[in-house]
């Protein structure tokens, strides 16, 4: 009786969720209602663990900070730029990839090697590639010199210049996993459709859009889902390029805002930070929401 | 169709570089195949797997160059041609419908593919794949998705898509085997009945004799590459040229005897079952349909009783003899002999007695497993 009960009741379903159930209720659910209310208390000082009052002051002082804008700005830039240029570039390497026959495991090998490689190697490769120093003007430079387009400083010059080393550095970076995810999705595709497609005489690029694409639009729809997650958390490429002062170099993105808030040098502000964090959360939960709504009409099943 | 569309194959020949590392050989899936498809005519492929009956199939459609021989559509020859320009429709195994399709799109499909003169209105599109669909009776499912629809309602809008550009040739490969048993005896008749109402030479392909006997004008029973035998149904179930084909055509299939031609009478054991005029003595295979056994107390084939089952329509004896190939001897008598039966002792273990209906009876070359003709003459 007592064991039907317990069966019924689902508890033993419960008993193998309470684990996972208990992790991330500690370290994901308590910390971000923690920051949560941390957000709302003004002048929060960790220390003393006091605080003056609670309202909105802490939204108000972050919305109003022109670093905070140039945070918003840079990450939005980001997102905008890398995450379809990277899923594009992936696919069509990834296309291209899928229908060699010779060489192709060795290709896959080179443009996965980036994903193994170490992150400050990768960033030390393109300070040497982009960087202008007092003894050369990096090595891009000297390609543009080629052109005869004078040299441009990449790292410490112009807005725009440091956005495209970020931007470059950022789709250079993610755009292994992408391949990997696309090469294998693009390969568990059913070649009987495509012998099928060939049979009714179907041009290449009628193949692609028609019957490729619809097929494997649920993986590119992770990568695009996934991708502007992670790139809404940017922080330590931008580090590796620009250094540690990110907002004089006008390159912040927010995780690195909330950084500078609470160690940085002008740190020491949990409450600021907190309520940049939770800005942040509410604009990858509503991006994230979007574009589940945008999947579920248009990803094929 | 008033154009004549005989399907003509010549010495074709279809050879695979072997995936075996060690021996790096060629894989011989067709071998010199010449064979003429009459117009109009459904043909079944006929062999096990692996026997080259898909490759000759993808040879037909194009989607396999062949190594060499020619394939001549009505005079034409397409050997060169990629499968598009050879008017074909093609339906897979396992139907190759576009999952993110619903029906209607995918039988448009090939229709959206035509260009330049070939170019058709959306109306005319539209009006072609409804006819489509009302020939294999699915325009109410038109906007459903595959995976919403049952097997057998797949195969159809398969075949849909495959008719909807009137096709000179229609494929089918294996197109009953993902179906269950009773949707198969169904859709078997469906196919004969499209076929007959559209006119189009048909080729399937399929590994099951039944399926192929049934609704075929003509089989092609195929080995390792090689057309064993091609003729009307009855007509290769009646005469066999070979162990294999033999063995392959029938259910329940053929008893087989180790036996004996010595002075004009085949013996199988002690038994001399029947004589067959002037054939030299040798050893032979002795094959006997499962219907051309008679019981009767005076017959010449002894064996022991296993078992009786009653099938309604007919019983089967089944017995067992020292010389059989098979663990059992399967008779199959009509039930009108039932009654003589039942006075018999029927139990298991007590000997039986078989007489042999001679043209169901027949001999093959113990070396070379041919045939071997003679004189049908009783005993």
């Amino acid at each position: 009786m007592i064991r039907k009960k317990f069966r019924d009741s689902g508890l033993k379903g419960w008993l193998y969720l309470l684990p996972a159930i208990l992790f991330l209720g500690a370290f994901m659910v308590y910390p971000l209602i923690d920051v949560f209310i941390y957000s709302f208390e003004e002048g929060y000082n960790s220390a003393s663990q006091t605080y003056f009052g609670i309202g909105s002051y802490n939204y108000s002082y972050v919305l109003h900070d022109p670093y905070f804008l140039q945070a918003v700005k840079n990450t939005f830039l980001l997102v905008i730029i890398t995450v379809p240029l990277s899923t594009g570039i992936a696919l069509l390497i990834s296309v291209g990839l899928n229908s060699i026959k010779s060489l192709r495991n060795l290709f896959q090998t080179v443009y996965f090697l980036p994903y193994v490689t170490n992150t400050l190697a990768v960033g030390l490769v393109f300070m040497i590639l982009f960087k202008k120093t007092a003894y050369s003007d990096g090595f891009i430079n000297l390609i543009l010199h080629w052109f005869g387009a004078g040299p441009v400083d990449f790292i410490d010059g112009p807005y725009w210049a440091k956005m495209f080393v970020l931007c470059f550095y950022t789709i250079w970076v993610v755009m292994p996993f992408k391949i990997l995810i696309l090469t294998s999705a693009l390969a568990s595709v059913n070649q009987e459709y495509y012998r099928a497609a060939r049979v009714d005489g179907t041009s290449g690029f009628r193949i692609f859009m028609r019957i490729t694409l619809p097929m494997i639009s649920p993986m590119i729809f992770y990568l695009v889902i996934t991708g502007f997650i992670g790139a809404f958390k940017a922080y330590s490429d931008v580090v590796a390029l620009f250094g540690t002062d990110l907002n004089a170099a006008q390159m912040n993105t927010i995780v690195g805002y909330v950084y500078d808030m609470l160690y940085g040098d002008s740190g020491g502000y949990p409450s600021y930070a907190s309520a940049a964090a939770i800005l942040l959360f509410a604009i990858v939960l509503t991006i994230t929401c979007i574009n589940l709504l945008i999947s579920r009409k248009s990803v094929q099943d | 169709m008033d154009i004549d569309m005989e399907v003509v194959l010549q010495n074709l020949t279809k050879k695979f570089p072997s995936r075996d590392r060690k021996n790096r050989g060629e894989v011989i899936a067709v071998n010199d195949f010449t064979f003429k498809i009459p117009d109009g005519k459904l043909i079944g492929l006929l062999g096990p797997s692996g026997c080259g009956k898909s490759t000759t199939l993808n040879l037909i459609s194009g989607l396999e160059k062949p190594t060499s021989g020619r394939i001549f559509f009505g005079g034409d020859d397409v050997t060169e041609l990629p499968p598009e320009n050879r008017g074909i429709g093609l339906v897979f195994q396992n139907y190759a419908l576009y999952p993110h399709l619903t029906v209607e799109q995918n039988i448009l499909f090939p229709l959206q593919n035509l260009k330049g003169k070939d170019k058709l209105s959306k109306e005319v599109m539209l009006e072609k794949a409804r006819e489509a669909a009302k020939m294999v009776q699915i325009d109410e499912l038109m906007d459903r998705k595959p995976s919403q629809l049952s097997g057998g309602q797949q195969q159809r809008v398969a075949i849909a898509r495959a008719l909807v550009k009137m096709p000179k040739v229609l494929l089918l490969d294996e197109p009953l085997s993902n179906l269950d048993a009773r949707l198969r005896l169904q859709t078997r008749e469906e196919i004969r009945r499209i076929q007959r109402e559209t006119g189009i030479t048909t080729i399937f392909v399929t590994h099951d004799q039944e399926e192929a006997m049934s609704i075929s004008d003509l089989i092609v029973v195929m080995k390792e590459g090689v057309a064993l035998q091609i003729g009307k149904p009855q007509e290769v179930y009646d005469s066999p040229a070979n162990l294999f084909v033999a063995k392959f055509l029938g259910t329940p299939p053929i008893n087989l005897f180790h036996g004996q031609v010595k002075a004009g009478r085949i013996y199988i054991g002690e038994n001399a079952v029947m004589d067959v005029g002037d054939i030299s003595d040798r050893e032979v295979y002795v094959g006997v349909r499962p219907e051309g056994f008679l019981p009767s107390e005076e017959g010449a084939l002894c064996c022991k009783l296993k078992g009786i089952e009653v099938m309604g329509r007919d019983i089967s004896i089944v017995s067992e003899n020292p010389a059989s190939l098979n663990p059992t001897v399967r008779a199959i008598i009509g039930t009108e002999n039932k009654l003589n039966l039942e006075q018999e002792a029927l139990e298991e273990g007590n000997e039986v007695r078989f007489s042999l209906i001679p043209h169901k009876v027949f001999l093959f070359d113990r070396e070379t497993e041919e045939r071997i003709q003679f004189e049908e003459s009783g005993l």
